[in-house]
């Protein structure tokens, strides 16, 4: 028990380092294990594979960020948030209403689905998140002309009433933000689209 | 029937798709942390 605790740890170890096959070999050891759990929750394959995958993105993402404190408990830490979004999967489904599609001719058959799917919702928060907090590297009065213009959707005009600067003033700080956010985002390599 | 029953979900061998675990592994290879003025962001490399 002990010699696996280790390897998993040492496995966690050498991910953070940058060993990519190490988290195969993680995934590989205790997928059973956890979608198992998961899906004696929902009972259904579809909803047990995202939340499975939405696990482990939630695994990746805390390892990369060097957010994870090992204390030899890797499985269960992983375990925790699974359970976690099984009762938010219960807690969203328990809102929503449900279609039972029994019959022969499907509605899916003919209607559309636009809006954003799991993946593409992860990733807009992400880069919504990483554009704030680029937004909060600016110079005060720069920020507050980005903050008024983009989040309040207010004219020049009404930002130059607020601030007591002249519109062309106000006109200048919105440029030199987004020379300074481009600048930040070209000098990291940084992609912010969806 | 007894045959059916007598399975629980601790003995079925229940595994996410190949699919899931690849998405993962190259979720987590296109992931990349930059360091800016002490804050932490994620960049996803494709």
């Amino acid at each position: 028990m002990q010699k696996e605790l280790t390897a998993d740890a040492v496995l966690i170890t050498n991910y953070i380092r940058g060993n990519e096959g190490a988290l195969e070999t993680l995934i590989i050891r205790h997928k059973q294990k956890i979608y198992s759990f998961i899906y004696s929750k929902v009972y259904n394959r579809d909803i047990a594979e995202d939340i499975f995958q939405d696990t482990f993105i939630k695994v990746i993402n805390t390892l990369k960020m060097g957010n994870y404190n090992e204390e030899g408990k890797f499985i269960p830490w992983v375990m925790r948030i699974a359970h976690n979004l099984v009762i938010d999967h219960f807690r969203k489904n328990n809102r929503m209403p449900k279609f039972d599609n029994s019959g022969e001719f499907s509605i899916f058959s003919v209607l559309s689905d636009s809006s954003l799917n799991a993946e593409k919702q992860i990733i807009k928060s992400q880069v919504e998140s990483d554009v704030r907090r680029l937004i909060d590297e600016l110079p005060e009065d720069q920020k507050e002309v980005i903050l008024m213009r983009m989040y309040n959707d207010m004219s020049f005009k009404e930002i130059s009433d607020k601030t007591g600067v002249s519109i062309n003033t106000a006109l200048g700080r919105m440029r030199y933000a987004l020379i300074n956010m481009r600048k930040i985002i070209e000098k990291n390599n940084m992609v912010l689209t969806n | 029937m007894a045959k059916l029953y007598s399975k629980t979900t601790s003995q079925i061998n229940l595994n996410p798709k190949k699919e899931t675990l690849k998405f993962l592994l190259d979720y987590s290879k296109a992931l990349h942390i930059v360091n800016c003025n002490n804050e932490k962001f994620k960049i996803s490399i494709n």
